[in-house]
């Protein structure tokens, strides 16, 4: 934290970056805020209206289907494109905003492009070195970047004597070495491999966190998204739909395009009276702030599922229901079925590994924890 | 990449190089219309202008078909067959590129004066003008993705209907482009034309020009040949628009030779063919001139001082080239403004511009307008500059747009102005294109004749102009060491452009642009 104040005080020195001082002395900082952000490219609107607070510290990820333009708004706030509407603050200053633009040399913001982007002309240490001036480059700061995220020594190397995960690494002290006020990161995971992606992962979060920076992230991978990160945006349809914890945003999703989005759920439509859905599973309890009245979805997640075999006591009769096993995915720890109900409806149920039934087994189902539904769309 | 705004660092030295691009136009429009355009349309509708246009057209065809033939079966040998030594040999097929057009002719006609006319001019044109087929062909068949290929042939079609209905269709955009580009060649080549007495625009233009009484007639005639030329280059840029759109990244891996079998001397043979021609005859002549007339004695220091303003002005030429090249290409490549395109496109202007066109105008201008350095090197330079800024804008364009514009984002955000950007991230990733570039510039400028001819200063003779006089008037012994040094010092950034891209710096860090 004092490294941050450090590079504050560094900046120059106006009342936006006082009132910054006195909020990072509070403690309650706002590093980012984007506010009522529009762009268009041609007649192709990609963000309209977009909304987002990342906290000093945190790392926020912007999670989004293909095409939701994550990346766009990554570029918006790096400032290498202009938004046609809206304002963008980093640490208390306005970035973009009545018409005036800080151009992304001034910005103070990292950025690791996907793939890492290393400058193929320069080794390791020129890379990190490269956002550094002459006196910080003399300094040892590029030794202690290197060392940072495990490439102690290797500062002559090129990029392509790196493996993926060390470029991807080595972006990230690249970014950070100049002590930026926000590192952002483009789907910086993607190209590697899945047996590397964890891995990498966790290295590129601690180093974040050791560093006390704050990160926004984007990705289209939800597991990334949710394991790791402070706080994710879910972007869809060109705004931002839910911010919140990640367990917030998956246990308590703010509309039904988040809730399918963000992990796998069975929609069943169901009539609610009294907070309490009658669906193709009999009676569901709903949460508390799902609508308590009327024709509603309700959104069940695979682990909420209780599957017993026909016969067996658990629940009340009513509240459960008979279904053949039709299909089954082994995932190691766990695995799912998939069950056909009388009624047409297939359910994905989550079970402990050991005890997937085979297919065409008869189980009974029943959901024991409240569901949260929204009201119908059809 | 949407950069609205090109820096100004960019746009300025890029506008001056449209201007000095467009300063001809301006003198044959002006010179064209200076008896009204009644006398336009007379001189037009001569019975030997006409002759003249069909004998600039049947020559230009003659040559690219000749040169798309061989240039063709040359990349192909060289790049997919077994053929022992290919390396070497892609190197003997460029080297031709070395020969000035007027060398090769008077080679000829100094063995059989007879050949003088369209069969020398068709001959030697072709000889020199192939590897511009060839080198991109050669381009485009190495990037050929050998997977296709194995698909198809595990599909059940055999080598031969894979070559023509897989191969040739993925390449046909890079030869289209290969050809016009020989075509634009044949059209503004002064030199073989001159010295075979074939009477095509170039050489009466330089004839009316000379002659000095109807200036508006070789003004006008430049106008149409430009006009001719104009055509040729509108019609390259969209082919190769096409082309470079249609390659993807390098190819995964090598591919496999086609092994030649029975067919491998007559592979040898067409090499012999073309090389014996194209490469070890004119050389051979040269050899004869300098030992069969020993009588006559040379001045060397007459030589020493002709390579000297050779090679000087050559790197002034290329110095100055890239100088403005670099802004333009960078412009061209990075920025999506109708103002870069039209930037670039004027600039490409150039290329439609026979140097003879260019030299005659360039008198014109500097007697008008920049008198202190008519008949000095810095008009000659800047004659240079005009017809080869299209040769380097493109080397610099193609170097910068294979480095992702990400990398440049990258450095902003390190805190970089754009200037700061362009010197530390953009120029040394281009640095083999502006290579490239430069030994185009440099091959060109002293392979030159025309603006040479007419610009060079009293006094201050060159390698070309030196060989013009001696031959032209058949003193083959006196040519002899210009044409040897000449040769030489030109096969020097040949070798360099016939040499297979290599940059192990930047293969493996591919980073997808998006």
């Amino acid at each position: 934290m004092s490294g941050d104040l450090n590079d504050c005080l560094n900046d120059e020195l106006n009342d936006g970056l006082n009132d910054y001082l006195n909020d990072c002395l509070n403690g309650n900082t706002v590093m980012l805020r984007v506010t009522g952000v529009h762009k268009a490219f041609g007649n192709q609107p990609v963000l309209h209206g977009v909304d987002l607070v990342v906290p000093a510290g945190s790392i926020t990820t912007v999670l989004g289907p293909s095409g939701c333009g994550k990346t766009t708004l990554l570029r918006l706030i790096a400032g290498f494109e202009e938004p046609d509407e809206g304002t963008i603050e980093i640490a208390g200053q306005t970035m973009v905003g009545n018409g005036r633009s800080t151009p992304p040399e001034r910005r103070r913001v990292g950025v690791v492009p996907q793939e890492g982007a290393l400058f193929p002309h320069l080794d390791l240490a020129g890379n990190i070195g490269y956002g550094l001036d002459r006196a910080a480059r003399k300094s040892g700061r590029v030794e202690e970047m290197l060392a940072l995220v495990g490439l102690a020594g290797m500062g002559h190397r090129r990029a392509h004597e790196l493996s993926g995960g060390q470029q991807q690494r080595a972006a990230l002290a690249r970014a950070l070495a100049p002590g930026p006020a926000l590192v952002l990161l483009d789907e910086p995971f993607s190209s590697l491999d899945a047996a590397m992606r964890a891995q990498v992962r966790d290295e590129v979060f601690d180093v974040l966190r050791l560093a006390g920076a704050t990160a926004v992230l984007v990705t289209h991978d939800q597991q990334e998204a949710l394991s790791v990160s402070d706080q994710v945006a879910v972007l869809l349809g060109g705004r931002v739909a839910q911010c919140g914890e990640p367990n917030q945003v998956y246990a308590r999703p703010a509309s039904l395009d988040v809730a399918t989005f963000v992990g796998e759920v069975v929609v069943l439509p169901a009539l609610a009276t009294d907070g309490v859905a009658q669906c193709a599973l009999g009676p569901v309890e709903l949460t508390t702030g799902s609508p308590t009245n009327g024709t509603v979805d309700v959104v069940i997640r695979p682990e909420q599922f209780v599957v017993s075999s026909v016969g067996s006591t658990g629940a009340p009769d009513q509240t459960q229901v008979e279904g053949v096993v039709v299909g089954r995915s082994y995932f190691g720890h766990d695995g799912t079925v998939r069950i056909a109900l009388p009624g047409g409806e297939t359910l994905t149920c989550r079970l402990p590994a050991g005890r997937l039934p085979a297919r065409g087994t008869r189980l009974t189902v029943h959901v024991a924890t409240p569901v949260v539904a929204f009201p119908a769309t059809r | 990449m949407s950069r609205s705004r090109p820096p100004l660092i960019l746009v300025i030295p890029a506008v001056a190089a449209a201007l000095i691009a467009v300063a001809p136009i301006w003198y044959l429009l002006d010179r064209s219309l200076e008896q009204g355009w009644a006398e336009v349309v007379d001189e037009l509708w001569r019975r030997r202008t006409l002759d003249l246009v069909a004998r600039s057209l049947g020559l230009t065809a003659a040559v690219t078909l000749g040169s798309v033939m061989i240039g063709l079966i040359a990349a192909w040998l060289v790049v997919h067959s077994d053929l022992r030594g290919r390396r070497a040999l892609q190197v003997a097929f460029t080297l031709p590129l070395a020969i000035p057009s007027y060398l090769a002719a008077f080679a000829w006609i100094s063995w059989r004066p007879g050949l003088a006319g369209f069969t020398g001019a068709a001959l030697v044109l072709t000889m020199v003008s192939y590897p511009y087929v060839m080198l991109p062909a050669i381009a485009a068949l190495s990037r050929l993705d050998p997977a296709h290929e194995d698909v198809a042939r595990s599909l059940g079609r055999s080598r031969m209907s894979v070559a023509l209905r897989l191969t040739l269709p993925q390449i046909r955009t890079s030869i289209a482009a290969g050809a016009l580009l020989v075509a634009l060649y044949v059209l503004s080549d002064f030199g073989a034309v001159a010295a075979m007495r074939y009477e095509v625009f170039t050489w009466v233009i330089y004839g009316a020009y000379r002659a000095g009484f109807n200036p508006s007639r070789a003004a006008i005639l430049a106008t149409v040949l430009v006009l001719l030329a104009l055509v040729l280059v509108a019609a390259e840029a969209r082919v190769r628009g096409r082309a470079t759109a249609r390659v993807g990244s390098g190819s995964p891996r090598a591919h496999n030779p086609v092994p030649l079998g029975r067919a491998t001397p007559l592979a040898y043979l067409f090499a012999a063919g073309v090389l014996g021609p194209a490469l070890v005859f004119p050389l051979w002549r040269i050899v004869v001139w300098l030992t069969s007339y020993t009588s006559t004695d040379i001045d060397f220091g007459e030589v020493v001082s002709a390579l000297g303003h050779t090679l000087l002005l050559a790197a002034a030429a290329a110095v100055a080239t890239m100088l403005l090249a670099f802004q333009v290409g960078v412009l061209a490549a990075r920025s999506s403004s109708p103002f870069a395109r039209v930037l670039e496109r004027t600039t490409y202007i150039g290329h439609g511009l026979p140097g003879i066109v260019v030299a005659i105008s360039l008198v014109y201008v500097g007697v008008r307008v920049l008198r202190p350095i008519y008949l000095e090197p810095p008009l000659l330079v800047l004659g240079y500059v005009v017809l080869f800024l299209p040769l380097a804008v493109g080397a610099v364009r193609s170097s910068v747009e294979q480095s992702p514009a990400r990398l440049e984002e990258v450095a902003r955000s390190l805190g970089d102005r754009p200037r700061t950007v362009l010197r530390r991230v953009t120029a040394p990733l281009a640095a083999p294109g502006i290579s490239a570039g430069a030994a185009l510039v440099l091959l060109a400028t002293m392979k030159e004749l025309p603006v040479t001819l007419v610009l060079h200063p009293t006094g201050t003779e060159t390698l070309a102009t030196r060989l013009w006089r001696y031959t032209a008037v058949s003193d083959y012994a006196n040519a002899g060491p210009y044409a040897i040094a000449l040769v030489l010092f030109a096969a020097i950034p040949t070798a360099l452009l016939s040499a297979p891209y290599r940059d192990r710096r930047t293969e493996r860090t591919e980073v997808t642009a998006t």
